[in-house]
């Protein structure tokens, strides 16, 4: 066969809508959030980690979690990063804008970190083991969104 | 059970597009290259094993549209979709298939297009839709979060990982398959590159590249007849980590299911000394920081010097334990085939067939890595002395 240099392409968009079911755990979670701008974990009985997000099963230990425990909406940095490059979120469909700080958060109370937006996207005034706080939405829905980013305590 | 050895590998030239060809004709030229290097045809082959990132392009069960390019009409196809391990668990599941008697010689494929797609949005799905999925920002957000934590817990300086990308463009030169390769790079190229998301600046950063891989793995009968050395599998192993990517708490420095499956396959192969008693290792690192993490969460150094290792040149070409003389996933990422490249280039290693100026001479033992966002991590150790 010939060697040719470019082939033809067919250009296609595929769009597929999805309903995800979130689970128990992550529901109770969400109305919290939703009802009364409150986080919280689930601890495990055997290693006394307090999980964020919620689950039904402890991994490390393989037990089922039982009790829920009021986290945060204070927090820690435990790492972070400022995003330069725009790219399509996938829930959205819609390119984010940059830049914008994008971290860990270690909520006040729980052994487990959480990936969540910063409002600060300068990277100097960003440091591992920063206290930051959640910033809730007023009008409200049941999802993490409802959290628009976490800010730095002032000291 | 019985040994099984990797008897031939074969690759396409990687490259950031190709325009040329479909990702059947993609594949196809991996699978011819790997076959004619060792004179071998599809008769001698038992069953396949293929995967890649099915989301990437956006086809659902591209093995049932390529099963002639893969020779494979008539024969068993074992789909694998394991992330970004799935090179690696394909080689995986080929030695398991063929260890256990089922099967005695196996083709394992992985492949990528990246060119076809929106890998980082496609990526970004790996996370669960009510939480990690709605902030994720792609691949690169998730390695400069988990470099952070590195560089706070060690103190690696930009100009320490600056290092690594320097050695694994100048080594891919070496490497004819090899996608990025900077002859001329420096630090300074490096460090003032444009910014992805802090730390990493674009040189940092593993490519996007369409490219296919293709292994054969064999029983000990077989192989002997196939090749002169075949490059013997002493151990296998994958752990898994808890699902949420903030259930490991430093991420990369305290790489958990690295340790988990690195010290699984250290007691298989009866490895005391990995920094000693290794030769060469090809490691799937996805960013410049993740190498020098990578390094001590393999115990090729004590914690924490990481920097250490890159500045004494350990793991140079020339160094005593070279770390990814093929370029690694720095000069070339196609994803799913990116960890079958790396066992593939350890194999090559150590059956002394390396070409193009990158082999180290007088490999006897090999180690690959395959890489899953830190979740999961396959490993593969191979010896050139049997078993």
């Amino acid at each position: 066969m010939t060697d040719t240099t470019e082939a033809l392409r067919l250009e296609y968009i595929a769009n597929f809508e999805y309903s995800y079911a979130i689970g128990k755990h992550a529901t109770f979670f969400m109305e919290a959030l939703r009802d009364e701008a409150k986080l919280h974990g689930i601890q495990c009985p055997s290693c006394r980690d307090v999980l964020v997000p919620p689950r039904p099963v402890c991994g490390r230990c393989g037990v089922e979690t039982d009790g829920w425990v009021e986290v945060g909406p204070t927090g820690t940095l435990t790492g972070y990063t400022v995003v330069e490059i725009p790219f399509t979120d996938p829930m959205t469909g819609v390119k984010r804008p940059v830049p914008y700080g994008f971290a860990f958060v270690k909520l006040t109370g729980a052994s487990t970190n959480l990936y969540h937006f910063l409002s600060e996207s300068e990277h100097d005034k960003l440091s591992v083991g920063m206290e930051v706080e959640a910033v809730f939405k007023d009008e409200r829905e049941g999802a993490l969104s409802d959290i628009i980013h976490f800010r730095p305590v002032a000291s | 059970m019985r040994n099984v050895a990797i008897v031939a590998t074969g690759q396409t030239k990687h490259a950031a597009r190709r325009l040329d060809v479909s990702i059947p004709e993609m594949v196809r030229e991996a699978v011819d290259d790997c076959l004619d290097s060792k004179g071998l045809s599809f008769g001698q082959i038992d069953a396949v094993v293929v995967g890649n990132m099915e989301l990437f392009e956006g086809i659902n069960q591209p093995e049932l549209w390529m099963v002639a390019a893969l020779g494979a009409v008539g024969k068993p196809v074992y789909k694998m979709n394991t992330g970004g391990t799935v090179g690696a668990s394909a080689a995986i599941c080929a030695e398991h298939l063929v260890r256990s008697g089922l099967h005695d010689v196996v083709l394992a494929v992985g492949y990528e297009k990246q060119s076809e797609g929106e890998t980082q949005t496609a990526i970004t799905t790996v996370g669960d839709p009510a939480w990690e999925r709605s902030v994720m920002a792609g691949a690169i957000g998730n390695f400069a979060v988990m470099a952070s934590t590195y560089v706070d817990r060690s103190g690696v300086t930009p100009e320490q990982a600056a290092k690594v990308a320097v050695k694994a463009r100048t080594n891919a030169c070496l490497n004819p398959y090899a996608h990025l390769q900077i002859p001329d790079i420096t630090i300074e190229q490096v460090v003032n590159s444009r910014v992805l998301a802090e730390p990493l600046r674009l040189l940092d950063m593993c490519p996007q590249s369409d490219g296919a891989c293709a292994v054969v793995v064999a029983s000990e009968e077989k192989a002997k007849r196939m090749t002169p050395h075949p490059a013997w599998i002493v151990a296998t192993s994958t752990a898994h980590d808890q699902q949420f990517m903030g259930d490991s708490p430093a991420r990369i420095a305290d790489h958990r299911s690295l340790q988990a499956a690195s010290q699984k396959a250290y007691a298989k192969a009866g490895i005391t000394n990995p920094s000693e008693q290794l030769d060469v290792v090809e490691v799937y690192e996805p960013a410049t920081y993740a190498e020098l993490a990578m390094c001590e969460n393999l115990g090729l150094c004590p914690p924490g010097e990481g920097g250490t290792l890159i500045d004494e040149g350990v793991t140079e070409m020339d160094g005593p334990l070279p770390v990814n003389p093929s370029g690694g996933v720095l000069a070339t990422n196609p994803v799913g085939a990116t960890a079958l490249i790396r066992v593939a280039e350890a194999a090559l290693q150590t059956m002394g067939e390396a070409q193009g100026g990158h082999q180290i001479p007088g490999v006897n033992w090999a180690l690959a890595t395959g890489y899953g966002g830190n979740a999961w991590t396959d490993i593969v150790i191979m010896t050139r002395e049997t078993p």
